[in-house]
């Protein structure tokens, strides 16, 4: 498998706080990676750098051949690379078909072509009876769908998931879970940032580990979990996964 | 066709009739809340659509004002030809702060300042250009009042009137067809969040551009028309704030972003403050400032008990289309 995301030695300060220091990943094509680690890690930071909010302080991003260190969000989106935000960003005064279908434009040569592939994507992710509804009357978990549907309708080769399964029940996960096999299945390369362990072991088949900043471990789910450097930082010593 | 489709041409077909039943009175306060209901869905596509703030729109409407009254009093240039050096002006000046402001993160707040120091700015500028009549104004000669002389915009009060009937019928249709195309969703969603926006592949710069360029264009055929239609130009008056405010209170109390809105606030506030003025003239109370005490009170209700504009809820009430 070739790397569809290469992330070499990136780092990012804010103030001399150090948030992220030469961190190295990639991201295989056609894989679910997930980036874990405790709270303040760096994990969003690097998501926000690949996604184009922040320009690196040093270090490459590799996506598809093509360098995208320091381009702007849209630019990145435009590359192929779709992300949705731990704290929802609905378009709260829009309906909920309307809100996917900004998504769906990045790609559509029309709106009603757009419109068309938004219903496709609100059925897949069982948002499809609530479509007329302003998005500003969804529950979380539906505001976390739609975080997805939206990303999903830019047609992404790479998804970014900053914690969509945290506040869901544990059914409602293992339905995104299911979603999120099946995009994969179709081509879809997914990397997730997630706290919620019981997703990550379900869909992960590699796991990258940040703490304070810097990667302390990596490879399958199941030996990362083992890692005495990752029970002691993250899970703890008494972790059941 | 739709409930909403019948009011609308019903709407048209009474306001088509009006000046062959209505006073000379009546016609010129229709001709003032046309205006306004112009100016103010100009306004609404940079605020109500796109979430850009402007407290500076008399900048447009005064900048396009002189721009064809000056050729016309010095060259003898008609509004034909004024409204396109109108509209070229307006746009650059627009194209100026939109650039300052959204290339250098200036949102919000911020970027409502620097609209009202544009406006500020041209105002005590336009005090010093002689050339177009400094502070002491500059007049228009008013010629054949009965004919109809489109080109020119010379002509009866009704020409006026009609006028500003079909730029505010073209306005309309223009901020329909806009919000229901590509712009008017991204445009939507960088009024909504412009992060979100940002990350499903929105150029917010190139699109807020588009906005404010639009916007500009639009009111600057609003000062074309003042201009031709009072004859008399002052920049204390034409670029002062109060004017921006007015401009903004229409479209606010109608219901920002809704394409009805601009037209229903403008009619509502130019009646009722008319109406009022009337009033208390006629039973011999003169009050300066009333007018803007009312406005005040009228937007005050209707931000305590209807957040959204008059518009949304009575859209409701009839059955039709927000």
């Amino acid at each position: 498998m070739s790397a569809l995301l290469d992330v070499r030695g990136i780092s990012k300060s804010f103030r001399g706080l150090r948030a992220v220091s030469d961190a190295s990943f990639e991201v295989p094509r056609g894989s679910i990676s997930a980036l874990i680690g405790p709270n303040g890690a760096g994990k969003t930071t690097c998501f926000n750098m690949i996604a184009g909010v922040y320009r690196p302080d040093a270090g490459s991003i590799v996506f598809d051949g093509k360098p995208i260190g320091g381009l702007r969000p849209d630019q990145v989106c435009g590359a192929g690379i779709g992300r949705t935000f731990q704290i929802v960003k609905p378009f709260a005064g829009l309906s909920v078909l309307d809100n996917v279908v900004v998504g769906a434009l990045e790609r559509a040569p029309n709106v009603s072509a757009a419109k068309r592939h938004a219903a496709e994507i609100m059925e897949r992710l069982g948002l499809g009876p609530k479509r007329e509804q302003p998005a500003s009357s969804l529950t979380l978990p539906d505001r976390k769908r739609l975080e997805v549907a939206r990303a999903l309708a830019t047609q992404p080769q790479l998804l970014l998931l900053d914690e969509v399964m945290a506040g869901l029940r544990p059914t409602e996960c293992d339905q995104m879970v299911e979603v999120f096999r099946e995009l994969n299945r179709g081509g879809l390369t997914i990397l997730l940032i997630e706290h919620v362990m019981r997703a990550v072991m379900a869909l992960a088949q590699r796991v990258i580990v940040l703490n304070h900043g810097e990667i302390i471990a990596r490879g399958a789910p199941a030996d990362v979990v083992r890692d005495p450097g990752v029970l002691e930082c993250y899970l703890g010593e008494e972790a059941e996964v | 066709m739709t409930r909403g489709h019948v009011l609308l041409g019903a709407l048209l077909a009474l306001l088509i009739a009006l000046p062959a039943a209505a006073s000379p009175y009546v016609l010129s306060v229709a001709t003032l809340i046309l205006f306004f209901a112009y100016a103010g869905q100009a306004w609404n596509v940079m605020m109500g659509f796109a979430g850009q703030l402007s407290l500076g729109h008399s900048l447009y409407v005064g900048v396009g004002a002189y721009a064809a009254a000056g050729l016309y009093f010095h060259f003898g240039i008609g509004a034909w030809a004024g409204v396109f050096l109108a509209i070229a002006v307006c746009v650059l000046l627009g194209a100026a702060i939109g650039f300052l402001a959204f290339r250098f993160g200036i949102s919000g707040v911020y970027f409502a300042l620097l609209t009202i120091a544009f406006a500020e700015f041209t105002r005590i500028g336009f005090d010093h250009i002689q050339w177009l009549g400094g502070p002491g104004g500059l007049f228009i000669k008013v010629e054949h009042r009965v004919g109809w002389d489109l080109l020119n915009l010379r002509g009866a009060p009704a020409m006026f009137y009609y006028v500003m009937l079909a730029l505010t019928c073209a306005a309309f249709a223009l901020c329909a067809w806009l919000l229901r195309s590509r712009a008017g969703y991204y445009w939507q969603a960088i009024r909504e969040n412009e992060e979100a926006a940002q990350a499903l592949g929105i150029n917010t710069f190139r699109w807020k551009m588009l906005a404010v360029v639009i916007s500009a264009a639009m009111t600057a055929i609003a000062g074309v028309f003042f201009a031709f239609y009072y004859n008399n130009l002052f920049p204390e008056q034409i670029f002062h704030i109060s004017r921006s405010i007015e401009i903004i209170l229409g479209p606010i109390i109608g219901g920002l972003g809704t394409l009805f809105g601009p037209i229903l606030g403008a009619a509502v506030l130019t009646v009722l403050a008319d109406g009022i003025t009337e009033l208390l003239a006629a039973l011999g109370w003169e009050f300066p400032g009333v007018k803007q005490v009312f406005y005040g009170l009228v937007l005050l209700v209707v931000v305590m008990f209807l957040p959204h504009g008059i518009w949304p809820t009575l859209a409701r009430k009839l059955g039709v289309e927000k």
